[in-house]
C-alpha cells in the first residue's frame, strides 16, 4: 500500500521528466526546415534553357550521373555565403548542377563570372515553374539526385563544410557507390 | 469661371492612377470560381512564412503558389485535385487540414484518448474515495458504539470516588 502511494506521488515528477526530455530533444530543431515531399521520387520533368543559352535541358538529358542540384539566385544573400564552399567542392570533383531560380540571365552570368562557376550545368528557371514542381520554397536549397534521377535528399539553407561532411557527403558517396556497383554488374 | 475650371483640372490631376498596380488581381469568369479560389488560398499554408496562409502571405513563394492555384482553377481542376497537386510538391505541410494516416493518428485520436484516460482516472479516484469514505463510516460507527456502550455502562454503574 505504501509503495503504491509513493508511486502515485512520483508520477508528476516522472511526467515532468518525460515532458522535459521531449522538449529538450526538439530544442535544436528548426521548424522552418520542411521535409521534402519529393524524397525517393524522380526529378519532375522540365524543358528549360541552359543559362549559357546554347542548349535545351530536360530531366532526361541531365540524368545518368549522381549530382547535387543547387537552387540559387543572385537575389539570394545566403547563396553568396555558400558559393565559396560550392567552388571548393567542385574543385574536389563533386558533380554540381545549378538551378538558377527566378533570376535574370544577365545578372546570373556576371555573378558566376565574378565568384566562379562551380556548376557543370546551369538550368535557367526564370518563371520558377520547375522550382514549384520540385517543391522549392526558398533559395538556397540543395538536392542530391542519383543516377536514375531519383531525389535522395534535400538540404535547405546554406551548404557548409560541416554539413557537407556530416550529412550530404555520405549520401552523395553512397549514391555514387550504388552507381559504380551497377556499372560493374553490367 | 476660369478659376473654377483650373481648380477642377487640378482636382482631376490628384486622382491616383497606379494605386491598384501593386495588388495582385485575379479575374474569374464566374463568381463560384472566385469563391473557390478565396477558400483554397485561405486553407493552404505558405511554406515560407509558416503561420500564414497563402492569402495573407506576401512571400514570393506564396505569390507563385497563388498564381498556380489560379491557373489550376482556370484549367478546370477540382479543389481536391488542386490540394493534392500542392501536397505532391510541398508535402502535407501546405494543407491546414491534416490527412488521416498512421503518422497523424496521434493528432486525430490524441484528444479523445486523453479524454477517456482522464475520465477513467477520475472514475477510479471517485470510486476509491467513496470506498474509503465507507470504511471510515464503518469505523466511526464502531467507535460510536463503543463510546455509547461505555457511556451507558457508566450510567448503569456509577463509579464512586
Amino acid at each position: 500500500m505504501a509503495e503504491k502511494k509513493t508511486l502515485i506521488y512520483l508520477l508528476p515528477l516522472l511526467v515532468f521528466f518525460a515532458l522535459a526530455g521531449l522538449l529538450f530533444s526538439s530544442l535544436g530543431n528548426d521548424p522552418r526546415l520542411l521535409p521534402s515531399a519529393k524524397i525517393g521520387k524522380t526529378l519532375p520533368d522540365f524543358t528549360l534553357p541552359s543559362l549559357y543559352g546554347d542548349e535545351t535541358l530536360t530531366a532526361e538529358s541531365i540524368s545518368g550521373e549522381v549530382f547535387l542540384l543547387n537552387i540559387w539566385a543572385t537575389w539570394c544573400p545566403s547563396c553568396r555565403v555558400e558559393h565559396p564552399v560550392l567552388n571548393e567542392l567542385a574543385q574536389e570533383g563533386v558533380n554540381i548542377y545549378g538551378l538558377n531560380y527566378k533570376d535574370d540571365a544577365k545578372g546570373a552570368l556576371s555573378y558566376l563570372n565574378q565568384l566562379g562557376n562551380p556548376y557543370k550545368i546551369v538550368i535557367r528557371d526564370d518563371s520558377g515553374d520547375f522550382g514549384l514542381d520540385l517543391g522549392v520554397y526558398g533559395a538556397p536549397e540543395t538536392y542530391i539526385v542519383d543516377a536514375n534521377n531519383r531525389i535522395v535528399y534535400r538540404h535547405v539553407g546554406v551548404v557548409t563544410k560541416e554539413n557537407w561532411v556530416s550529412t550530404l557527403q555520405p549520401l552523395y558517396e553512397a549514391a555514387r557507390e550504388e552507381l559504380s556497383v551497377k556499372q560493374v554488374g553490367q | 469661371m476660369n478659376t473654377a475650371r483650373k481648380y477642377l483640372f487640378f482636382l482631376f490631376c490628384m486622382v491616383a492612377v497606379n494605386a491598384p498596380a501593386s495588388i495582385e488581381v485575379y479575374e474569374f469568369e464566374t463568381k463560384e470560381e472566385e469563391q473557390r479560389f478565396q477558400l483554397l488560398i485561405a486553407e493552404l499554408r505558405c511554406p515560407k512564412c509558416q503561420n500564414q496562409n497563402l492569402a495573407d502571405s506576401n512571400a514570393e513563394i506564396a505569390k507563385d503558389l497563388k498564381a498556380r492555384v489560379y491557373k489550376l482553377i482556370n484549367q478546370g481542376k477540382s479543389d481536391t485535385e488542386i490540394v493534392d497537386y500542392l501536397i505532391e510538391r510541398y508535402g502535407d505541410f501546405v494543407s491546414y487540414r491534416p490527412p488521416f494516416k498512421p503518422s497523424t493518428w496521434l493528432l486525430w485520436f490524441g484528444p479523445f484518448a486523453l479524454f477517456f484516460l482522464v475520465g477513467i482516472f477520475l472514475l477510479w479516484r471517485t470510486k476509491r474515495v467513496e470506498k474509503s469514505a465507507g470504511n471510515l463510516a464503518d469505523l466511526d460507527r464502531k467507535k460510536l458504539q463503543q463510546v455509547l456502550s461505555r457511556y451507558s455502562n457508566e450510567k448503569n454503574t456509577p463509579q464512586d470516588k
